[in-house]
């Protein structure tokens, strides 16, 4: 299932491209042999199973992990992502799933972290109205951006991190579960957003648990399975489909739940 | 708030109606109150302490509050201050050196060697110093970074090797006079400013905080911020200034403040500068806050703490050179003793946490200021050394209930 049809590629060149992506903890392989193709304007969902490898995929991209063995070439070069700031510096932001903010930081600092402006002079006023420009370009409901981290809640949280990644204008965004911790009206901003970056031309990688969301905007759907892929789908392919692919069988915990619900909705009423 | 915005356009931080805004200076004083509730305490437990202590030993030996005792005091703090500055550094990036004292020994133990033995310029001397100390720190860096040997360990080590190589150097003869009426000796003992001088500087940090707070101001407004008002910045550069005035007005009486003074306040300014306005100074406290956030936003970890110790080590070993000066000599005994306890002390009772992540340059002024006040009252009122360790090592204790204290009540108030 590796070869992609060709209907399904849109226009525009390929940004990221793996081939052969290996990473093993141990005696753990957590990744065998991963390909991926990202191209600019397209929103790759990544989606499987605990365990699956997304999380471990997204950290190599970032420069967190190095791989143990295949390649990544990224806007036709073959890179090594040595560390985070390499990945920064080639236009690769990550939005991590454990947020990577520093609590005792302010707002501000954390979305500028590492990128202040004028390094010997911080230039406070400017990064301030960056900061707020960012973020109500992603509808936050951020009270002050002079308070530390540590006060705000985790959807809060979320949008600086999303408004960090932003900041550099990168080419490709990773995104590991974006809408996990947020509410209704911020997961639709959200998802307007990854739109719109999209519609800006960059490549977006999304890791997500939520079907309903990865269909809502990926233009292809990866699955992964311990480690390897399992599958490239389209928004339209259905949920059995993608259930199967994701757990690796026709027959597994949620299409046999989905069985025994029907004949029990009227017993019990359905959920309340 | 709505008589104030309601002719202008809204501010971009103020478009959010759920956050409270204190205005003007009532509203300042509010916004105080509510953070040290919320365990925000900065530098306030120190200068209620240092009040309370002041009150004890001047009720106690009216001698202790005399110009003449304090410009003493002054010289005094200048040496471990700078030492205690450097416990700043590497307090911010969440870990510790203990063997400071050894290293300030061993500077002066170099001083002495390479000056007065071998007959080395005095400035080549004291560079030599400084190298030595950075040399140190760098080595505790590799330790950290390359092999992961906890700071607490590697430096405690290096306690113990640095003082033995202080006392290598320093061979049979065991201490090294310093020549009286030398340029180092005299700016340790005796250099005190012109009064006038001494007004002229105690005025500049009130003007530069004023010509500073104008032009942030201009810029937010610029910028569409909310910016706080002319008046009350005015207020506070003008209690400043009149309360460094009357400082120096008070010990101008006396001698004068010691132009070592003035050093290790310039010290603390510019290490202020640095940990505030740099790019370096946000890394070293978003290193301390979260060490992997820091490196996923693409920060150098391993560098920064390398600066940490290094310049941690540095400011001990110029510590140790300003102490060689004070006593006129490098002894075996220079660096033992309570020099690297009070230096640790003065930085966590000044409002660096020992946690990390948290710390002004100031903390290391005030807490010295303590410390040696603590020193110099018991010494006046004739009480032995084992009652000031113990009274040294109490006051510690509770700085750092105090931390943890508030640092718990940061938390559950949703401060960092």
């Amino acid at each position: 299932m590796t070869d992609i049809p060709t209907s399904m590629v849109p226009a525009g060149e390929r940004v990221l491209s793996l081939r052969g992506i290996s990473k093993n903890f141990g005696a753990v392989s957590a990744l065998t042999s991963i390909d991926l193709d990202v191209h600019a304007g397209e929103v790759v969902a990544l989606v499987g199973d605990n365990g699956a490898g997304k999380s471990t995929l997204v950290k190599i991209l970032a420069g967190v992990h190095q791989p143990t063995s295949g390649t990544v070439t990224f806007c036709g070069r073959p890179v090594t992502l040595t560390d985070p700031s390499a990945a920064l510096n080639l236009g690769i932001a990550t939005v991590f799933q454990d947020l990577a903010l520093c609590e005792n930081l302010d707002v501000v600092a954390n979305i500028f972290l590492g990128r202040e402006l004028n390094r010997f002079q911080l230039d406070e006023t400017t990064m301030e109205v960056r900061s707020w420009k960012l973020l109500n370009e992603l509808s936050a409901r951020i009270p002050s951006v002079r308070i530390p981290i540590a006060s705000l809640s985790g959807g809060q949280r979320q949008t600086v991190a999303i408004a960090r990644s932003l900041l550099l204008e990168p080419k490709l965004i990773l995104l590991d579960e974006p809408t996990a911790a947020l509410g209704v009206a911020q997961t639709a901003e959200v998802l307007n957003l990854i739109e719109r970056v999209r519609d800006r031309g960059l490549g977006v990688i999304m890791v997500s648990h939520n079907m309903e969301d990865v269909r809502a905007v990926a233009d292809r759907i990866v699955v992964l399975r311990l480690g390897r892929n399992n599958g490239i789908f389209t928004p339209e392919a259905s949920n059995q489909e993608l259930v199967g692919a994701i757990t690796g069988a026709a027959d597994n915990a949620v299409s046999r739940r989905a069985g025994r619900r029907q004949p029990q909705q009227p017993i019990d009423g359905g959920r309340a | 708030m709505t008589e104030e915005n309601a002719g202008v356009a809204t501010m971009l931080d103020r478009t959010d109606i759920r956050v409270k805004h204190e205005t003007g200076v009532s509203g300042a004083v509010r916004a105080f109150i509510h953070r040290v509730r919320s365990g925000d305490l900065g530098s306030l437990p120190v200068v209620v302490g240092l009040a309370l202590i002041w009150t004890v030993f001047a009720s106690l030996n009216p001698v202790f509050l005399s110009s003449n005792n304090l410009v003493n005091l002054l010289f005094d703090c200048s040496t471990v201050g700078v030492i205690a500055l450097g416990i700043v550094c590497v307090l911010m990036v969440g870990e510790i050196d203990l063997s400071v004292g050894s290293i300030s020994g061993f500077a002066s133990a170099t001083v002495g060697t390479l000056w007065v033995n071998q007959g080395w310029p005095v400035a080549l001397a004291i560079l030599a110093a400084l190298a030595f100390g950075g040399l140190i720190g760098f080595i505790y860096a590799v330790l950290f970074n390359r092999l992961g040997m906890p700071s607490f360990v590697s430096t405690l080590s290096g306690l113990l090797a640095v003082l033995g190589m202080q006392l290598y150097i320093l061979g049979s003869t065991g201490s090294i006079n310093l020549p009286y009426g030398s340029a180092l000796v005299n700016f340790g003992q005796m250099l005190i400013m012109p009064r006038s001088i001494a007004h002229g500087l105690a005025a500049l940090p009130g003007i530069i905080m004023l010509f500073m707070s104008i032009r942030t101001i201009n810029r937010r407004r610029l910028a569409n911020l909310s910016a706080p008002s002319l008046g009350s910045v005015t207020v506070r550069v003008v209690a400043i200034t009149i309360a460094l005035e009357l400082i120096v007005l008070y010990l101008n009486q006396d001698r004068g403040i010691p132009w070592m003074f003035g050093l290790f306040v310039t010290l603390v300014m510019m290490m202020n500068y640095a940990l505030t306005r740099t790019q370096w100074g946000r890394a070293m406290t978003a290193v301390g806050g979260n060490r992997e956030a820091a490196r996923r936003a693409g920060i150098n970890v391993r560098r920064i703490y390398t600066s940490a110790f290094v310049l941690c080590s540095m400011l001990a070993a110029f510590g140790g050179v300003l102490a060689a000066a004070r006593l006129a000599s490098a002894s075996q005994q220079a660096g033992t003793g309570d020099v690297n306890l009070n230096a640790i002390a003065a930085a966590v009772i000044g409002g660096t946490s020992l946690f990390g992540g948290r710390g002004n340059a100031y903390s290391a002024l005030l807490g010295i200021i303590v410390i040696q006040s603590i020193a110099n009252g018991l010494t006046l009122l004739d009480l032995s050394s084992s009652l000031r360790y113990m009274i040294t090592g109490a006051v510690l204790a509770i700085a750092v209930i105090v931390d943890s204290l508030a640092r718990r009540s940061r938390v559950s108030h949703g401060r960092a």
